[in-house]
Order: structure tokens, then C-alpha cells, then sequence
């Protein structure tokens, strides 16, 4: 698998925009069938973290191993990287102008060579799974946005990756689509699905998560078990950050 | 009054001109359609080479900035003589024994060209970043990006003010016979000679108008249900 058996490793990562250093030596490491949870307020780089991790950002010093190799320097084929790694964004982004089934097959067939026949079928099986098999020839504007997201969950997976990433995919959803996500999630966490995931839903965090990193301006401030991040924090900022959510009622 | 509506329109005049406009007008439409397919293409392809990532791809970028440039700036009337009447004087084997037809394309394709990559281009850049983004982590490679979800999106936009465009090219085509192209108004003209009468011009308008109309009404109806369509998304 890879050094010293970890699935990801993080070492010394730094990544600025301009002056504003966004991370700051992040070490962090997920094993196989992990699932890590990232937690902090808005702004502390938990996406750009994510976006690290598959090459949508350069990172600006350390390195990134990802099943054994080492991403951040020397030559790295980032399309055959980022097949590997499927990512979920928080506004689904899926593409406008293709049905559901299009979205989930252009990947597979361009990137993967597999053929028409092969692609559908194989995306018709991920639909069935979360039960939009009659949607298949809908465009993405014409379903709920909790559809919508599942599907764009479905075509990251479609590429049959190792690693799933996902960016606070429910924030953008009404709170009666929230479940329906989250139990996606949760049915992929069981399959053993190697994910990191961004989020402020805490409750499921402490539900999915093995691990739960907790970040404050770019450092990860305190990671642990989450029983012990959520019951039981070290740090004073990750307790604050908590009492800041509990008041919210979001814990 | 009268000799007024006799020169212009005399029943007559108007009709005895028709055929003989119309030899000329074919020539028009076969500029036209020969320059719009052309600049459709070579269009495209300036405006994805505008767009290349990367500080190698620089000197390339630049030529087409250069080209936009220079050609959206330039009456058309000025490059056609300058293809129509310069290139043959260089005295070079293949550019300079092409027809005065051939010069008359060239010179609407240079012009027309170069608006055209500006409307390509509004339209890729109205693509949200964010497409391009889930597309390259899909793994899709820069050029399946632009091929598979970047175009596809952007050239829809971009239809009506295309084809608003090219009711320009096809007015313009008319230019062209002051290279000495036969075209609809250079047979209008010999007509007014040979006649002592307006009425050449007035047919060639006619026709001229005929061909707009459904051009222009079709997308005028194009934006319309856009709109209709957006609204409905909203709602
Ligand atoms: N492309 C960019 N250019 C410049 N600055 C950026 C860019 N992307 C992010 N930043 C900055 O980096 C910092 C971290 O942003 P990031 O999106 O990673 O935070 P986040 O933890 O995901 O926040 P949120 O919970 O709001 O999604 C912010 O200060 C943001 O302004
Ligand atoms: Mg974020």
C-alpha cells in the first residue's frame, strides 16, 4: 500500500494565496477505509485542503503521498491522479447542458475508455443504488437539489476512485434533502470508501468520522477519536469553536 | 414627385431588373455562405487559442490578439483592396492568381473573423469556473474539458449575437464590388446605366431585406425563448 502504511500522508503542507497563508505545515494522515472528518469555522482552509489534495491547487511547500506516491513533486500525471480521487462540491456542479446519465458517463468513456454500452451500464447500476434509475434522461435542472448532489456523488464514483473528497456537500441543500446526502455518505462509509470530508454537520461527523481534524486559520488545532474531539476537546479553540456550534444547535 | 417614383419604381423598371439582380445577388449568397462557414471555424479556433493556458503558449496568444485586433479595427472596404488589388501585384504563384470571388471571401474572413473570436470568447468566459473545475477532477484532460463541457455550454449562448453577426457579413457582402466582383449591386448598377434608372438598386434592397428578415426574426424568437426558459428555471 504505502509508507508506513498510511492510504493519504500530509507533510509540513503550506499553501498560500498571496500574502494570506491559507495552510500552514498541515501533517495529517488517513488510512484505508478511513473516514476523516474536517471541522472548522468558515475560512480556516478546509476546502482548500481538500482541493490540495487532488491538484486543483499547487501547494507551496511540503509533500502529499497518496497511495504511495508522491504527489507534490516530480512528474505527476494529474489526470491519472485525479481518477483516482473523486471529489463533491458544495454547489454539485454538475453540468448543465447533459442529462443526468451524460454527466455520469463523459468521465468513464473519455477518461477511463470505457465504451457507450459499458459506461450506461455501469451508471445505470450507481443510479439504481440510490434509486434515480427514472431520472436517467432528466437534466440536472429539473431535479431537487438533494437528487442533484447524490447524482453528482454517483458520477465522482462512476470513475471508480480510491479516495472520495467531500467539500460541506450538504450546506448548500434545504434541511429536509440534508438525510437523504448523509445517508449516501453513510451507505459509502460502510463499503469501506476511503473520504475525507469537510463539513459543519457535526452530528454526522461524529456519527462516520474515525478521525476528526479540527482547523483554525490554516493549522489543524487538535485531531483525535470523535468522541474525544466532541466530548472532550484539549484545545481551548476547538472548545470554543463546539460551544459556538452548540449554541447554534447544531450539535 | 412623379419622376421620382418613376426612377426608383416604375412597375416596369422594377421588374425588368429582377433577373438581372438576381444573376448578381447569387453571388452574394455563395460569399456569404463560403465566409460564414469559414469564420465559424477559424473563429473558434482563435478563440481557444486566445484562451491557452500556460506562459509557453504566449507568443501564439499574442499573434491572435494581434489579429483581433488589427482586423476589428480595419474598414472592411480597406482590406478588400488591399487582398483584392495588393495580393495579385506581389506576383506570388498561389496567392496571387486566385478570383477576385476568392479575394472577396478572404477579405470578409479576415474581417468577420476576428469579431467573431470576441464572441467565442464572451461566451467561454461566461462558463462558471466552477465547470471547469468539476470537469478536471473528473479527470478529464484540458482539451476533453473544453471539448466535452466548456464549448458545448458557451457556444450555446452565444447563438443570437452569432447570428446577429452575420447579418452583418451578409450587408457587407455587398461591399465586395468595389473589387470588382459581380455581384447584386454591381448588376444593379449596370442596369441603372443601361436604363436610366433606380430601379436596379431598389431590387437588389429588396432582396438584400428579404434575406434579413427571417435571419433576424429567427433570432429575435431564439432570445425570446431563452428568456422564457430562464424565467421558467427561476420560478
Ligand atoms: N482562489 C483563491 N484565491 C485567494 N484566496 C483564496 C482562494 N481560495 C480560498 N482563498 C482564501 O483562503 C482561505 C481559506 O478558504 P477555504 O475556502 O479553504 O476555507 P473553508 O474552511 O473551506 O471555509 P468555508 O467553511 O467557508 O467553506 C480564505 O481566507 C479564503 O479567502
Ligand atoms: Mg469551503
Amino acid at each position: 500500500m504505502t509508507e508506513n502504511g498510511h492510504f493519504v500522508t500530509l507533510a509540513g503542507v503550506s499553501k498560500r494565496f498571496g500574502n494570506n497563508e491559507v495552510l500552514h505545515t498541515i501533517d495529517l494522515s488517513v488510512d484505508l477505509h478511513q473516514v476523516v472528518c474536517l471541522i472548522g469555522a468558515s475560512g480556516s482552509g478546509k476546502s482548500t485542503l481538500l482541493r490540495c489534495l487532488n491538484l486543483l491547487e499547487p501547494v507551496d511547500a511540503g509533500t502529499i503521498v497518496i497511495d504511495g506516491q508522491t504527489i507534490t513533486n516530480g512528474p505527476v500525471d494529474v489526470n491519472v491522479l485525479r481518477r483516482k480521487i473523486g471529489i463533491v462540491f458544495q454547489a454539485f456542479n454538475l453540468f448543465p447542458h447533459m442529462t443526468v446519465l451524460q454527466n455520469i458517463t463523459l468521465a468513464p468513456r473519455k477518461a477511463r475508455g470505457l465504451t457507450k454500452a459499458q459506461a450506461d451500464a455501469e451508471a445505470r447500476e450507481l443510479l439504481d443504488r440510490i434509486g434515480l434509475v427514472d431520472k436517467a434522461n432528466e437534466f440536472p435542472d429539473r431535479l431537487s437539489g438533494g437528487q442533484q448532489q447524490r447524482v453528482a456523488i454517483v458520477r465522482a464514483l462512476a470513475m471508480e476512485p480510491k479516495l472520495m473528497l467531500l467539500d460541506e456537500i450538504t450546506s448548500a441543500l434545504d434541511p429536509q434533502l440534508v438525510s437523504e446526502v448523509l445517508n449516501l455518505v453513510r451507505e459509502l462509509a460502510q463499503t469501506g470508501m476511503t473520504m475525507i470530508l469537510a463539513t459543519h454537520e457535526m452530528s454526522f461527523a461524529q456519527e462516520v468520522a474515525d478521525k476528526v481534524c479540527f482547523l483554525d486559520a490554516g493549522v489543524i488545532c487538535e485531531e483525535g477519536p470523535p468522541q474525544q474531539i466532541f466530548t472532550a476537546p484539549k484545545e481551548p479553540r476547538t472548545r470554543e469553536f463546539l460551544s459556538r456550534i452548540i449554541e447554534a444547535g447544531r450539535l | 414627385m412623379g419622376r421620382f417614383l418613376h426612377a426608383f419604381f416604375s412597375p416596369l423598371g422594377l421588374r425588368r431588373a429582377v433577373p438581372q439582380v438576381w444573376d448578381g445577388f447569387q453571388t452574394n449568397i455563395k460569399l456569404m455562405v463560403v465566409a460564414e462557414v469559414l469564420v465559424l471555424a477559424l473563429a473558434l479556433l482563435i478563440a481557444i487559442v486566445r484562451g491557452l493556458p500556460g506562459r509557453s503558449t504566449f507568443p501564439l496568444r499574442a499573434l491572435a490578439i494581434a489579429y483581433t485586433d488589427f482586423f476589428r479595427g480595419t474598414p472592411l472596404i480597406l482590406v478588400a483592396y488591399v487582398t483584392a488589388l495588393g495580393l495579385p501585384s506581389l506576383q506570388l504563384s498561389f496567392v496571387s492568381n486566385q478570383s477576385l470571388f476568392v479575394y472577396g471571401v478572404l477579405s470578409l474572413t479576415l474581417v468577420y473573423t476576428a469579431y467573431v473570436t470576441e464572441v467565442y470568447r464572451a461566451g467561454i468566459e461566461s462558463v462558471h469556473p466552477s465547470q471547469r473545475m468539476a470537469a478536471r477532477s473528473l479527470g478529464l484532460n484540458y482539451a476533453q474539458t473544453l471539448r466535452y463541457v466548456i464549448l458545448p455550454q458557451a457556444i450555446r449562448r452565444v447563438v443570437p449575437p452569432l447570428l446577429n453577426d452575420f447579418i452583418g457579413l451578409q450587408k457587407d457582402t455587398a461591399i465586395i464590388t468595389v473589387v470588382g466582383v459581380t455581384e447584386a449591386l454591381a448588376q444593379a448598377g449596370f442596369y441603372s446605366n443601361d436604363f436610366f434608372s433606380y430601379a436596379g438598386y431598389m431590387v437588389a434592397a429588396i432582396f438584400f431585406v428579404l434575406l434579413t428578415i427571417p435571419f433576424a426574426r429567427f433570432t429575435d424568437n431564439l432570445i425570446k425563448q431563452r428568456e422564457r426558459r430562464e424565467r421558467a428555471q427561476l420560478a
